[in-house]
């Protein structure tokens, strides 16, 4: 079923959760890496306009899944959940979507603090909002790194009470999102 | 007659001494105010073209008389953070760790230590700089570009100079390829009068 159900996510919600962790692992991973490449490597070009171009489509993605959770029903907690779990869960993924798009934000502020836009695959042109800031590129920098790591360490919480919900309490809180 | 001769010499003697003592105390402020001075840089990209860039926010002061040029000092102070390349990216990349660590190193600063008059203008200034933690001994080649009043009530004098320094001499990565270990300055100062 493509839509969510009272009991579980449906086929989109679900496939938008895992195609959101699989790029957002991968854009970490390219970001931690590609800072460190010498000047003469073949990706210091091209590695941060793939991370820009994928980041930016990305939020885009983003934007879609909130606007699909808004006009969907939501799966109910499940019974055995405590208060104290349905609370937490609901803080996480609030914190995940803000932690998303305070590094969507962050990211597009260090390009654009010269008034350059930012090419998406050469396909199509971001344009700059223009500097906000006094020496933005490196306040929306360090937001963007520190941002970043906070959204992984937030994720890894995040996928250790799903497994602790599979494994431990033995309920369906990871399959109803597979 | 002997006796007002004699004070004549002694007074025009008096009056010259004081009028080289305030000859030698022409204090200037460099004017970063107005913006008439710049601190350029260049260095080679790849080997096949140049890159320049500059540092907006610095001050400093400098002495001069033409009549004792040797006796001239100057002192500059710049904030590493104002590099500017025109290119933010570029930018947030000079200010970090692989180059100019303006965290740690949020100055730079020249001190002249003897100034040298080499003749036709040409000043030969050697100084202390320190850039990114290391002082080191420098030697700007020199040039003064005129003084004179200006329209709004102020004396100014100018001077442009060059230097090349090495990246590797201050502790500065050579990150930039075998063309580009080397920084070329500009400088460019106007500086009024106190
Ligand atoms: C970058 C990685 C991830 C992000 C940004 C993320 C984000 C989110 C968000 C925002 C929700 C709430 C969905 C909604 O109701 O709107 C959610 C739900 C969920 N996520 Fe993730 N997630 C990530 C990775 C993972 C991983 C690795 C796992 C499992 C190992 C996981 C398991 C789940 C489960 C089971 C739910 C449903 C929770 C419930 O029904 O209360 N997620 N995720
Ligand atoms: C979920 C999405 C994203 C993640 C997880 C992410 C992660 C990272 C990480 C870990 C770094 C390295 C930080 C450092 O060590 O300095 C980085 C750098 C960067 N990211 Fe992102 N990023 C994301 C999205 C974006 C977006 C949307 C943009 C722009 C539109 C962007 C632009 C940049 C830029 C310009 C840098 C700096 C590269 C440099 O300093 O040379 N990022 N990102």
């Amino acid at each position: 079923m493509l839509k969510n159900t009272e009991s579980s996510y449906g086929t989109l919600s679900k496939a938008l959760h895992w195609l959101v962790a699989l790029v957002v692992f991968t854009m970490f991973a390219v970001g931690f890496w590609m800072v460190e490449l010498d000047y003469y490597s073949d990706w210091y070009k091209t590695a941060p306009h793939y991370h820009k171009s994928v980041g930016l489509l990305l939020s885009l993605v983003v934007i879609f899944r909130l606007f699909w959770r808004m006009i969907n029903k939501r799966p109910e907690p499940l019974a055995t959940h405590s208060r104290l779990e349905i609370f937490a869960a609901h803080v996480a993924h609030l914190l995940l979507y803000l932690a998303l798009f305070a590094i969507f934000i962050s990211g597009y502020l260090i390009s654009t603090a010269d008034g350059r836009g930012i090419e998406v695959f050469n396909w199509f042109t971001i344009p700059s909002a223009g500097e906000f800031i006094e020496q933005q590129e490196d306040i929306a920098g360090s937001l963007h790194k520190w941002l970043a790591y906070g959204l992984i360490a937030l994720v890894s919480v995040h996928a250790l009470a799903a497994i602790k919900h599979h494994f431990i309490d033995r309920d369906n809180t990871l399959k109803r999102m597979l | 007659m002997k006796k007002t001769l004699l004070k004549h010499s002694m007074l025009s003697f008096v009056s010259a001494f004081l009028l080289m003592g305030t000859a030698s105390a022409a204090e200037y402020k460099i004017d970063t105010k107005g913006a008439h001075a710049f601190i350029n840089f260049k260095i080679q990209h790849l080997g096949y073209s140049w890159l320049t860039g500059r540092f907006n926010d610095f001050e400093g002061t400098f002495s001069y008389d033409s009549e004792k040029p040797n006796d001239s000092k100057v002192m500059v102070e710049i904030n590493t953070a104002s590099i500017d390349s025109n290119h933010a990216e570029r930018d947030k990349h000079l200010r970090s760790d692989d180059f100019l660590e303006v965290d740690k190193f949020a100055k730079a600063k020249f001190v002249s230590t003897k100034i040298t008059d080499k003749g036709n203008g040409k000043l030969e200034v050697v100084g202390d700089l320190t850039l990114h933690g290391v002082t080191k001994s420098i030697t700007i080649d020199a040039k003064k570009i005129g003084e004179g009043k200006d329209p709004w009530g102020g004396y100014r004098a100018g001077f442009s100079g060059k230097t090349t320094l090495g990246l590797k001499d201050f502790g500065i990565p050579e990150r930039l390829g075998p063309a580009s270990t080397e920084v070329h300055m500009s400088l460019h100062i106007e500086g009024i009068r106190q």
